[in-house]
């Protein structure tokens, strides 16, 4: 017979409480969380080759503390391919219009050495705007 | 053969730390391990990591050890230098607190912009082929806290409070709609979810999609549990393929954690969902002919009444729901009415999603609170217009909106005063124009749009709209005349009138609202037979002006041999050969080749 297994609250409430990225980031220290933003926008721009050159650089240097992930459009489609960089601190670091040569920056000057990129960041290339 | 240079740092904050301890430590232990040929020892004076010494730095990886310790030298030794593994929890790879402050300043100066990020909350954070990371964000507690605390009627209720209108373009609002569906009695009903995302220049459903999927799964469950219906269906166009491999990912997860299917966390609720893929019409976005084509009829639509709420797919009470509406209930219903209605204007409450486009500096999504000033959208968020050129309209609700004018720019936008104006929200698209579109082209691509896309059964659609066409393609070859301006406005009206559904009926707006507001630019195409923004080819002429070097490159590049004149003297343009390619104008140094 088949057994009928039900997810409750007590699950939900485990599952958020094992999931939350940024209170694992805290915990673990010293540990990055690299998103890459990957729906339509992002991979037409190139984001595929991206997150493999980051995976590509993180498994060189044999970095144990950084994630990769995949997620969706920010909204900046115009700066594609964005990653971000979460850190310990929970420090949110954008960056967009990244090219697969500039893996080996992000990886080896950010998260190893902690400095920042800045000629990738957002802002350099985003054009704030005033209202008139 | 020397295979790492350890460069050990002895400035004095290092030297005070313990750094001779740490090379005399590295000296013995490179004895020990018989490492000499392979690695070379020096000392160098502050790297600039004070704060963190003692440093060490390896090379040629050039990884930063910091706040070394004597033990910590052993498996340096042991593990980068004899097996090159980096040993990454000595590394310095938290940032320091000035790059940190850097970053936040940036940060800061990046997002002080007026962004209300509600249904894009997570899209670009967590990765949507992971149902975790979306409970991790409180995913599925709206889910529990329907199926467990509330009745059906508390869920209605609670949306009607809150004021949520449809996303996809009527405004809607959706705790009715949901209200109707519960009100007819029948065994089966049905929520179908609406992603056949059409207009032109729209693409906010399909990052919904592509980026938090869970979020429209389960406002559909709730929505199946409030309205009574035990089957949802997903209607999404095939041309988004990231979309629906995303969403089938999506389901087939919460399937796997029982969120999907029998008895829902053991409340006695069962809720099926399934994916449909749309072929790419404009026209099955309109609720009626998109449950004609989840049927497997042709997709088209048909008279309203009966609404779908009382007779929709095959015959049973059926809600149909747009993407980004759905994306709002769980929080309504986690966070309450209240919570949701605290921004926005009077009738319209919440966020609404936009896709920039068009001549504008920041293409791509913003998420703002009903009532922002477009100015506020397209200047500050939008980053304002690229090249100084002039701003000029913008066209919202696509094929079925309308253009705005710089003097609308300080118009709250909501659903009610863009229909005002004689716009619509639409699902909220939004395309900017700078003084070089030409608007009576503009008008002409949506109704060239429309005419494609026009499914035939009704004739004010099928017929009226294509003449429009034709009006309007006389009037950008330059052969209108002022009665054409007329028949093309009556004719306008006659189909608004008369059309069988919201695509045929809305069809003429483009026309409408550019009449309006640029009636002049139609006159001049009319009378003066001159196209004011240089777009209309048949109407532009080219010449060349005294700025002329006599280079020859314009000669050179013409491919009709059109233009004439000897070295370092004026040339001239053969108007009657002249094929107004424009690659002179592109090829002129000094750009001497203008457009009358």
């Amino acid at each position: 017979m088949e057994v009928f297994y039900l997810i409750t609250l007590e699950d939900l409430e485990k599952i958020r409480a094992e999931n939350n990225f940024k209170e694992n980031l805290r915990k673990k220290k010293n540990h990055f969380r690299i998103i890459v933003g990957m729906a339509t926008c992002g991979l037409t721009a190139g984001a595929r080759e991206v997150y493999d050159a980051l995976i590509h650089e993180v498994n060189l240097s044999g970095l144990k503390n950084v994630e990769i992930e995949e997620v969706g459009c920010i909204g900046e489609c115009a700066l594609e391919p964005i990653v971000e960089i979460y850190n310990s601190k929970g420090t949110r670091t954008t960056y967009c219009k990244v090219k697969p040569e500039d893996a080996e920056k992000i990886i080896n000057r950010h998260v190893m050495k902690g400095f920042v990129v800045e000629d990738l960041l957002l802002v350099k290339h985003k054009k704030a705007g005033a209202s008139e | 053969m020397i295979r790492f240079q350890v460069v050990i740092c002895e400035g004095n904050t290092c030297q005070c730390l313990g750094s001779s301890n740490i090379k005399e430590e590295f000296t013995k232990k490179i004895k020990e391990y018989g490492l000499e040929r392979n690695v070379s020892l020096f000392s160098n004076v502050c790297f600039g990591f004070c704060d963190r010494g003692p440093v060490v730095i390896v090379y040629p990886d050039c990884v930063v050890y910091s706040s070394l310790t004597i033990d910590d030298v052993d498996e340096i030794c042991q593990k980068h230098l004899m097996k090159g593994k980096v040993v990454t929890h000595l590394t310095l790879s938290d940032i320091t607190p000035e790059e940190e402050q850097k970053i936040i300043e940036y940060q800061e100066a990046n997002f002080h912009i007026k962004q209300e990020r509600r249904v894009l909350k997570n899209t670009g954070i967590i990765n949507p082929n992971n149902i975790k990371e979306y409970i991790a964000r409180n995913g599925y507690f709206g889910l529990y806290k329907a199926l467990m605390e509330m009745t059906p009627e508390e869920v209605i209720d609670e949306l009607i409070k809150s004021g949520l209108r449809g996303r996809g373009g009527g405004g809607f609002p959706t705790g009715l709609k949901w209200k109707f569906a519960y009100n007819n009695k029948n065994d089966i009903k049905y929520i179908i979810c609406n992603a056949d995302e059409g207009d032109p220049g729209a693409f906010m459903d399909r990052a919904i999609l592509e980026g938090d999927p869970h979020s429209v799964i389960e406002a559909m469950i709730i929505g199946g549990y409030a309205i009574g219906a035990s089957q949802g269906y997903i209607y999404v166009r095939a041309e988004y393929p990231l979309a629906v491999e995303r969403i089938n990912n999506a389901i087939k997860q919460a399937y796997e954690y029982e969120l999907l299917g029998e008895n829902i966390f053991g409340s006695g609720f069962t809720f099926n969902l399934e994916v449909r893929l749309g072929a790419g019409a404009f026209v099955c976005g309109e609720e009626t002919a998109l449950i004609a084509s989840i049927e497997g009829e042709r997709g088209m639509p048909r008279n309203k009444p009966p609404y779908p709420a009382e007779a929709g797919l095959w015959n049973k009470p059926t809600v149909i729901n747009n993407v980004e509406t759905l994306s709002n209930i769980p929080r309504i219903i986690r966070k309450g009415a209240e919570w949701f209605a605290s921004i926005g204007t009077e009738k319209s409450k919440g966020t609404k999603v936009f896709a920039l486009g068009g001549k504008i500096n920041n293409t791509g999504l913003v998420e703002i609170p009903m009532g922002t000033k477009l100015r506020e959208v397209i200047f500050n968020i939008g980053g304002g217009i690229p090249n100084n050129k002039k701003f000029k309209a913008v066209q919202t609700g696509g094929p079925s909106g309308g253009c705005l004018t710089e003097k609308h720019l300080d118009v709250p936008i909501d659903y009610d005063t863009l229909v005002n104006l004689g716009s619509m929200m639409g699902s909220g698209g939004m395309i900017v124009m700078d003084e070089d579109n030409c608007m009576v082209d503009v008008a002409r691509f949506y109704l060239e749009f429309t005419v494609d896309e026009s499914c035939g059964k009704c004739t004010p659609c099928r017929e009226g709209t294509k003449r429009m066409l034709e009006i309007l393609e006389k009037i950008t070859r330059g052969e209108g005349t002022l009665k054409d301006v007329d028949t093309l406005t009556s004719l306008a009206h006659s189909i608004k009138d008369s059309a069988l559904c919201g695509l045929g009926q809305s069809a003429p707006n483009p026309v409408l609202s550019t009449l309006e507001h640029f009636k002049d630019e139609y006159i001049a195409h009319v009378v003066d037979k001159k196209c004011p923004a240089g777009v209309c080819r048949a109407l532009i002429k080219y010449y060349i002006n005294d700025d002329c070097i006599g280079c020859g490159k314009c000669a050179r590049n013409c491919p009709v041999e059109a233009i004439t004149g000897k070295v370092k003297e004026k040339h001239e343009i053969n108007t009657d050969v002249c094929i107004k390619c424009g690659a002179c104008a592109l090829s002129c140094p000094t750009h001497a080749i203008i457009t009358a």
